[in-house]
């Protein structure tokens, strides 16, 4: 659905060049919920922003529902006719929502409509069905000032699904809100997502939002994207750095010298097995739980334990054999610095 | 001088003033209002930016607002019997008066559209908008409030270079306050003019306040007079509404 190949952005200014966008190759699925993810600075931002071309890319290419917006004319400050046109289809939420103040709530939903040149009596029914959608069909007359943030986030959405598209692109859309009102505005994403197929790309700096609705994850440094693919892909791969930021087991024990720490990894119904028993019993060896965590992630139950078993890795390959025999991920970890091995 | 002389040469002479500024007033608009907005769109960054443009633009601003105004009322003399035919009268005065203001507000209007949050500018950008859209139902709409101040500002210190134009055959009440007041020793006639102009500016300072503050649904905007109300009446009161609704 949205597809950007070696997409670059370069700013240059008083002689320096700062590469923001370093050759990001991205792919979304259609009617998935994508996630990007990185510290602030790693050009997820600039990402997103190229993606509807409110940033010209230096060199690359966007592909938006199959048409290549980085070929239609227009630059940042002037779009064409033909990108103006392509930019209706996606919707766009912002983090400080962007609504206009000196509209109420339910002009502000009527704004894209209006651009799009709907008819009044269209644009009116058009706006209470986004507000009742959003769950705010009591506020269309109330002024953005007198809404709580995420009810402005609400209108905020509202007004980007105004257009009827396709995908939306969410700039870090709950960073301006308290944990629980971020849950609510995500389960809101998810739920647009599941009802209307819509594909969701959104950019984060909160692992938090990766864990509770994307599919998909990539993670972004220094420009350039470090890592990218499906949630339960990532989470079965114990060197991805993305399962590991969900999943910090870090803090845990990294046992002693001597030893055999091995990090589990379990997903959808792996869980319902004592397997942790089972091992004790048929091997007769004694299992020491350093951590273990339990998530749901992408809608799937996910676990990860840190376990230790007696004797070296060498004593111990039959039990991680029977163990990933049971379609656990087992990681043997170098018990020195608690890195997988 | 009895209050029915005094009543009869100033009800003329106030139709006058009203009469030179409210032309100037609507010519600033017309003129000043695209003129404030293209100093904004066409800078660096603007939706139209051109640099060229912008900078003969801040020229002729900068220019306009660094002449004296008496200055500027005798300059434009050619300029004015041109246009109006004459260079007395009310009708006159009023094309110095335009000139005047029009760069003023100028700037006035270029402030407010800048205090718009260009978040709001890209988020119409990514609804599909172009630059006259923004312009239309972002950028104005939403600098409004504060437009409405600047028009206020501009139109009292229009009032003000109104008795300076007075004093040069224009009319109205600076002709009056001058030509009675100041060259007949009439002091008493004097302070009478002097106390209507204050009338006139206070109503126009309040009455712009007022439709500011309607226009602001921020409820942030306090308007210079509420300083004074403040210090016996209670807090503004649309801020608690706004505590409350939530």
């Amino acid at each position: 659905m949205i597809t950007t190949k070696g997409l670059t952005k370069v700013y240059r200014s008083r002689g320096r060049e700062v590469r923001a966008l370093d050759d990001v190759d991205l792919h979304v699925q259609p009617g998935e919920v994508y996630g990007v993810v990185g510290t602030s600075g790693a050009g997820k931002s600039t990402l997103i922003r190229c993606v509807n071309l409110l940033e010209r890319p230096t060199a690359g290419s966007v592909t938006v529902d199959g048409v290549e917006l980085t070929a239609l004319s227009g630059g940042e400050e002037r779009a064409g006719r033909e990108l103006r046109e392509a930019r209706r289809r996606i919707g766009m939420v912002f983090q400080h929502f962007n609504l206009l103040a000196s509209r109420t709530v339910q002009q502000n939903v009527e704004l894209p409509l209006e651009i799009i040149g709907l008819d009044r009596r269209e644009r009116r029914r058009k706006a209470a069905e986004l507000l009742d959608l959003v769950g705010l069909a009591d506020k269309g007359r109330s002024y953005p000032s007198q809404l709580s943030g995420g009810q402005k986030q609400r209108v905020g959405i509202a007004r980007a699904l105004a257009g009827d598209p396709k995908v939306l692109l969410s700039d870090e859309a709950t960073s301006a809100l308290d944990p629980e009102t971020t849950r609510s505005i995500l389960k809101l994403l998810r739920e647009l997502n599941e009802r209307l197929g819509l594909t969701v790309l959104l950019i984060t700096h909160e692992m938090e939002v990766i864990k509770s609705v994307c599919d998909s994850a990539a993670l972004m440094r220094g420009g350039r994207v470090v890592e990218s693919g499906r949630l339960t892909d990532l989470l079965a791969d114990g060197r991805s750095q993305i399962a590991r930021d969900l999943f910090p087991l870090g803090d845990f024990a990294s046992g002693h010298v001597g030893r055999t720490v091995l990090e589990i990894t379990f997903q959808g119904d792996a869980p319902a097995q004592p397997f942790v028993s089972q091992l004790a019993r048929t091997y007769q060896i004694d299992i020491n739980i350093l951590g273990a965590a339990v998530e749901t992630i992408a809608g799937r139950m996910v676990g990860r334990m840190r376990v230790e078993l007696p004797g070296s890795h060498t004593d111990n390959v039959v039990p991680i054999g029977y163990l990933r025999e049971q379609g656990l991920q087992v990681d043997v970890l170098d018990p020195a610095n608690g890195a997988a091995a | 001088m009895t209050w029915d002389q005094m009543w009869e040469l100033m009800w003329p002479a106030t139709w006058e003033t009203l009469g030179m500024v409210g032309i100037a007033t609507v010519a600033t608009i017309v003129i000043g209002l695209p003129l404030g907005l293209l100093l904004v769109l066409t800078d660096r960054g603007g939706l139209l930016q051109n640099l060229a443009v912008s900078r003969v633009l801040g020229v002729i601003v900068n220019v306009g607002r660094s002449i004296p105004f008496i200055i500027l009322i005798i300059a434009l003399i050619p300029f004015t019997r041109w246009l109006v035919g004459t260079t007395l009268g009310w009708q006159a005065a009023s094309v110095p008066l335009a000139i005047g203001a029009i760069p003023f507000f100028a700037r006035l209007v270029e402030t407010s559209v800048r205090e718009v949050d260009p978040g709001l500018v890209e988020a119409l950008k990514a609804m599909g908008a172009g630059t006259a859209t923004i312009v239309r139902k972002a950028l104005l709409p939403e600098a409004l409030s504060s437009l409405v101040a600047s028009l206020t500002t501009t139109v009292i210190a229009l009032i003000g270079y109104s008795a300076m134009a007075g004093a040069v055959g224009g009319g109205g009440l600076g002709n009056l306050a001058v030509t009675y007041g100041y060259l007949r020793f009439e002091t008493a006639f004097m302070w009478v003019i002097v106390a209507e102009i204050v009338i006139i500016v206070t109503v126009l300072q309040t009455v712009g306040d007022f439709t500011a503050r309607r226009l602001s649904h921020r409820g942030d905007y306090r308007s210079p007079l509420a300083m004074f109300r403040s210090a016996t009446a209670k807090p503004d009161d649309t801020e608690e509404d706004l505590l409350s609704s939530h």
